[in-house]
């Protein structure tokens, strides 16, 4: 049947051995587009003519933040197939994207904040990108308490899928409320990376970055996704020839 | 807060055999078991008044340690009460969480619930109507004195009570979710603001926003009706999430 390839991917002996085979695919792509990105974005790209130097930072920091998203979106929709179809592989691949999601929001607060330091003056100013992304944070941070606070993995895989639903459906409204909040307290910021007018020169490694990012977070999920599949099925008998082999 | 659990699952399964047969499934059979369920939430918390009242006095503390932590000036201080008021309720709110369903957990009520054949969407929105007519309608109630204490004026009252009122529907909805899905753990408190208070945020955004108006006598309708927006959702999704939560826990 045309189903087959679907079935298989529920099965976890079958998803151990496809991500093992699949990362190199990902990981090597990954670390040239990111290779590619820093040269282009840091010595070809011409200096911002306000900014200076201090704008280069924003090839690691749209990425990350870009990536926090994503890999929210991610787990969310994770989360629902395994909620929905009870398939234990989509659970695992939510419960593996939540640290390295969390990872990534981090890294966009941390060169939020040093880039703020040159461009507003302060580490932190309450920009409402900036606050957004310190809510997901916490909600990464919930997702992660959920899952570490029951012991059952299937009841942690459910509990924590519902979050992760209730969390995406809420995710909007929060990101609307801030930028609502933030315009009533302060004119638009300085910075308007948004504005389409982006030198070729310095949006090409952007480009390549963002893809280089995105390659590596499925790389970094495949690897994750074995670790998981292996401590959730530690008692089963293919996990032996599996690592014998 | 032991007694009631059986009781209270007799009465809900005769709510569904009074209904002419048309069983468990029938909207009318739903809506008075639900009905049943926040008659008996209410009676029962009558009957322990010292718990009611933690936190409206919590509520008050908090407002208190503003006057003694920054100023006593009666300008500064009406300049940061939307904010003090709206942080206060939230985290009284957040306090009264841990009772929503942690007696019902404990006695076995819940589980009958679960098992009474009735919609259990419609006993979570009966539970949490419950738990706001016994938290947030008080905390609503008791608002004006607080802002009365930080130097708003008396004009700003009905905003104040409105605003408070209309947004602790989706703060207690919101809670719900979380307070069900950390059921049966040991030390859920930090985990529960942890899950809680990130999805309260849009509701502490518009609800300071609509005290501040009204203390400053500006047009407070917006974020009224935001807020109440949010309630609508919370309405709608949040039982069905409790519901969910509520089974997942009990597995």
């Amino acid at each position: 049947m045309t189903w087959t390839w679907f079935h298989r991917l529920a099965s976890p002996p079958y998803v151990y051995a496809l991500a093992a085979r699949l990362t190199p695919w990902f990981a090597w792509p990954a670390a040239l587009l990111i290779a590619a990105g820093l040269w282009g974005g840091l010595v070809l790209a011409p200096p911002d003519y306000q900014q200076g130097d201090g704008f280069r930072i924003i090839y690691v920091h749209a990425p990350s933040a870009w990536m926090s998203l994503m890999v929210y979106t991610t787990m969310a929709v994770a989360a629902a197939v395994g909620l929905i179809w009870r398939i234990k592989v989509a659970h695992a691949i939510a419960a593996s994207c939540a640290p390295i999601g969390a990872s990534f929001t981090f890294a966009a607060l941390v060169t939020g904040a040093l880039w703020g330091e040159p461009m507003w003056g302060t580490y932190w100013e309450w920009d409402p990108r900036l606050t957004s992304e310190l809510i997901l944070l916490f909600l990464y941070l919930g997702y992660m308490g959920l899952r570490a606070g029951i012991e059952d993995t299937q009841r942690a895989d459910r509990a924590s899928a519902l979050l992760a639903v209730v969390g995406v459906v809420n995710v909007p409204i929060i990101h609307y409320s801030v930028t609502w909040w933030n315009s009533l307290h302060q004119a638009p910021s300085v910075m308007r990376l948004d504005k389409p007018a982006i030198a070729p020169a310095m949006l090409l490694p952007l480009l390549s970055m963002l893809l280089g990012f995105t390659l590596y977070f499925v790389a970094l999920l495949l690897i994750r996704l074995r670790g998981e599949v292996l401590a959730r099925e530690r008692s089963a008998s293919w996990i032996r020839e599996a690592v014998s082999a | 807060m032991s007694m009631p659990g059986a009781p209270a699952a007799a009465t809900l399964a005769s709510a569904a055999t009074a209904d002419d047969g048309a069983g468990a499934t029938s909207v009318a059979g739903a809506i008075e078991a639900a009905r049943l369920a926040l008659l008996r939430d209410l009676k029962l918390a009558f009957r322990k008044r010292g718990q009611l009242v933690q936190p409206l006095a919590f509520f008050a503390l908090v407002t208190m340690l503003f006057p003694l932590a920054v100023s006593p000036e009666l300008s500064r201080l009406r300049e940061m009460a939307p904010g003090v008021i709206w942080v206060a309720a939230l985290l009284a709110s957040l306090l009264a969480l841990e009772f929503l369903f942690r007696d019902d957990a404990y006695d076995g009520t819940l589980e009958q619930y679960a098992l009474s054949g009735q919609s259990l969407t419609w006993l979570m929105f009966a539970k949490t109507a419950a738990h706001w007519l016994l938290t947030g309608l008080p905390l609503a109630l008791m608002a004006p004195l607080a802002a009365l204490s930080l130097g708003a004026p008396l004009a700003s009252l009905a905003g104040i009570v409105g605003s408070v009122a209309v947004g602790s529907i989706a703060l207690s909805l919101i809670g719900s979710i979380g307070a069900a899905l950390t059921l049966g753990m040991k030390r859920s408190g930090a985990l529960l603001s942890l899950l809680t208070l990130p999805l309260s945020l849009p509701v502490l955004i518009y609800g300071a926003r609509a005290t501040q108006l009204a203390i400053s006598g500006g047009p407070l309708l917006a974020p009224l009706e935001l807020l109440g927006a949010l309630a609508v959702l919370g309405v709608t999704l949040a039982p069905l999430a409790a519901a969910a939560a509520v089974r997942i826990s009990l597995e």
